[in-house]
C-alpha cells in the first residue's frame, strides 16, 4: 500500500516546557554543581589513597580462623535481630499503613497522625534509632531490634499504604455495598489485592534489616557489629576481613533467598 | 445425614425474605448529584417508586446518570439533594451501622462483578454473608463456619459453577465471573437487587445467558429488581418497567409494555456539541 501523508497536525515529539518548568530545571542543574563542588572531590587526593588501601588489604589476608566460634554466634544473632526486627516491623505496618492510606483511613485527621508517625520512624536513621534504644533499653541485642522494628516499620508502612492506594476499587466498594464492616472490607478485599506487593516489601525490608543489623552493634546494639569494632579497636585486620567476608556471604544469601521467593510470589 | 436438617434450614432462610420483602420498596424524590468540579449536575431532580417485586429497567446512553442514580440509593455515591426511602428508612439519614444493615438487605451487582481475584471463587461467595455475620467468620472461606459455607456452595450450585469453589477468582471467564458475583448476591439473601448494566462487559452469548440466569433467580425468590442496560431486548424480556434517562433527567417512566422500543433511538443520539 502506498505512503499516504496524514492530513491533521502531528503533535510535537516533546511536550513543550515552560518557564516555570525551565526554571526548575535549571534550579537542579544549579543545586548539583553546587553540591559537587563543596564536596571537596579531590583526583590526586585519590590517587595518593590507593596505596593505603592496598596496605590495608594486605594486612587483611589471609583471613585468621582463631574466632570463627564466637563470629558464628554473633553472626547468628545478628541474623535472628534482622528476623525479629523485621518481624515486628512488618506486623506495626499493616495498622498503620491502614490508617494512613487514602482509601482507608477511617478520617484525614488519622491519616495525617499516621502519615506523621510514619515519616518519623523513616526520617531518623536507623542508627540514631540504635543510640536511643541503648541508652533507654541498655547495650544489647534488644536495642538493635527495637531500632530495626521502628526502621522497617517507617519502610514498610510507606509502602504498604501506597500498594492499598493502588488497589482497584471496584471489590472493596462491592464489600461496603453489601454491608460490609471497613475492617471486613480491608481484610477480605483490600489485603489480598496488595498482599503480593507486601510481600515483596517485607522481603526487601529484611534485605535492609539483615544489612542494618550489623552496623547497630558499632554503637552497642547487639549483633556482629560489636565483634567488628572490637577487632578494628585491636587493629586486628585479619578477623576483621573474616568478619566482613562472613556477613559478605550472609547478605549474600539472604539476598538471593529473598530474590528467589519474591520471584515466586509474584 | 444428621446435620442435614440444620442444613436445610439454615438455607431455608428464604421463608424469611420472603416475609420481609412484603415492605421492599424504593421511593427516590427529587434527587439529584453534581460530582466535585463538574459543570453539570449528573442527575437532576429524579423522582420514582417501585414497588416490592417489581422489576425496573433503567436504560439510557452512557453518562445519563443510570450507574451514579443506582450508587445513590445506597448511598455509595452521596446525593446532592433529595430523598431515598429503602424499605420504609430514610437512606440519606442514616447513621453508618444502620446504613450498613440497609445494605445488608439490598444486594448489587456490578457492570465489572468486582471480585477480589486472588482469593478463591468460594471465599467471594462467602463475602456475600459479611453484611449478616459481623464476625471474623466471613472474611474467608477458610474461617467460615460449616453451615456458611454449606450455603455459600448451595449458592454456587444455583449459578453452575460448584465444581470452580476452590478457583482463584480471576481464572475465571467473564460471564462465570459475573455469575460467581452472582452467587455472591443471592448469599445475601437480598429482598432488593441493584444491577448496574450487569451484562455489559460480556460478550452478546454469555451476556445472555447471565441475564436468564439473573432473571430467573430474581423471579424464583421474588426479590425486587433494578437494574441499568443499554440493551432493549433486556429490558423487554426480564423488566416489568422501564426508566428511560437523558442527561440525567427522567425521560419516561412507563410500563415495559407502554414502551415504543423502536422509538427509543433518540435516547442514544448525543447532544449537539
Amino acid at each position: 500500500m502506498a505512503y499516504r501523508s496524514a492530513t491533521s497536525a502531528l503533535p510535537p515529539r516533546l511536550p513543550r516546557t515552560g518557564v516555570l518548568s525551565f526554571l526548575a530545571y535549571l534550579m537542579a542543574a544549579a543545586i548539583i554543581l553546587w553540591s559537587l563542588g563543596n564536596s571537596e572531590l579531590s583526583l590526586a587526593k585519590l590517587a595518593r589513597g590507593v596505596p593505603e588501601i592496598g596496605r590495608l588489604v594486605g594486612e587483611m589476608f589471609p583471613p585468621a580462623l582463631d574466632r570463627m566460634p564466637s563470629i558464628g554466634t554473633t553472626l547468628l544473632q545478628t541474623f535472628q535481630m534482622a528476623v525479629a526486627g523485621t518481624f515486628l516491623g512488618v506486623v506495626l505496618s499493616l495498622p498503620l499503613a491502614v490508617l494512613s492510606a487514602r482509601n482507608t483511613s477511617p478520617h484525614w485527621s488519622v491519616q495525617v497522625a499516621t502519615r506523621g508517625i510514619v515519616t518519623a520512624c523513616r526520617t531518623v536513621p536507623d542508627l540514631i534509632w540504635a543510640i536511643i534504644f541503648v541508652i533507654t533499653v541498655g547495650l544489647g541485642p534488644f536495642a538493635g531490634v527495637l531500632a530495626l522494628m521502628v526502621d522497617t516499620t517507617g519502610f514498610c508502612a510507606r509502602f504498604f499504604a501506597e500498594a492499598m492506594e493502588e488497589t482497584d476499587e471496584g471489590p472493596p466498594e462491592a464489600l461496603r455495598s453489601l454491608g460490609a464492616t471497613p475492617t471486613a472490607t480491608v481484610v477480605s478485599a483490600v489485603f489480598p489485592a496488595t498482599l503480593p506487593s507486601m510481600i515483596a516489601t517485607s522481603l526487601f525490608a529484611f534485605e535492609k534489616a539483615t544489612r542494618s543489623s550489623v552496623v547497630l552493634g558499632l554503637v552497642g546494639a547487639g549483633g556482629i557489629g560489636v565483634e567488628l569494632m572490637a577487632a578494628m579497636d585491636m587493629y586486628d585486620y585479619r578477623n576483621v576481613s573474616t568478619i566482613i567476608l562472613c556477613v559478605f556471604v550472609m547478605v549474600l544469601a539472604v539476598e538471593h533467598l529473598s530474590s528467589a521467593l519474591r520471584q515466586r510470589i509474584l | 445425614m444428621a446435620t442435614e436438617p440444620a442444613t436445610l434450614a439454615f438455607r431455608g432462610a428464604a421463608p424469611e425474605a420472603v416475609t420481609a420483602q412484603r415492605s421492599a420498596e424504593l421511593a427516590v424524590n427529587g434527587l439529584s448529584k453534581r460530582y466535585k468540579g463538574e459543570p453539570e449536575p449528573v442527575l437532576s431532580d429524579i423522582s420514582f417508586r417501585v414497588e416490592p417485586g417489581e422489576r425496573v429497567a433503567l436504560l439510557g446512553a452512557n453518562g445519563s446518570g443510570k450507574s451514579t442514580l443506582l450508587r445513590c440509593c445506597l448511598r455509595l455515591v452521596e446525593p446532592t439533594a433529595g430523598q431515598v426511602q429503602l424499605f420504609g428508612s430514610d437512606v440519606l439519614g442514616l447513621p453508618r451501622g444502620g446504613l450498613r444493615s440497609l445494605r445488608a438487605r439490598t444486594g448489587f451487582v456490578f457492570q465489572r462483578h468486582n471480585l477480589v481475584g486472588r482469593l478463591s471463587v468460594l471465599s467471594n461467595v462467602v463475602h456475600g454473608g459479611l453484611g449478616r455475620a459481623r464476625h471474623p467468620g466471613a472474611w474467608f472461606q477458610a474461617t467460615a463456619g460449616r453451615q456458611c459455607r454449606d450455603e455459600a456452595m448451595h449458592c454456587l450450585e444455583e449459578v453452575g459453577l460448584a465444581e470452580h469453589a476452590a478457583r482463584r477468582a480471576d481464572r475465571l471467564s467473564g460471564g462465570q465471573s459475573q455469575r460467581v458475583a452472582i452467587a455472591r448476591t443471592l448469599m445475601q439473601r437480598p429482598q432488593m437487587v441493584f444491577a448496574d448494566e450487569p451484562a455489559a462487559s460480556l460478550d452478546p452469548a454469555a451476556g445472555e445467558e447471565v441475564m436468564e440466569l439473573f432473571s430467573q433467580l430474581i423471579c424464583c425468590r421474588g426479590m425486587t429488581l433494578v437494574f441499568s442496560s443499554h440493551d432493549l431486548d433486556h429490558a423487554r424480556r426480564h423488566a416489568d418497567r422501564v426508566i428511560a434517562l437523558r442527561a440525567g433527567e427522567v425521560v419516561f417512566d412507563r410500563p415495559v409494555a407502554a414502551v415504543d422500543f423502536s422509538g427509543l433511538d433518540a435516547l442514544y443520539q448525543r447532544e449537539a456539541g
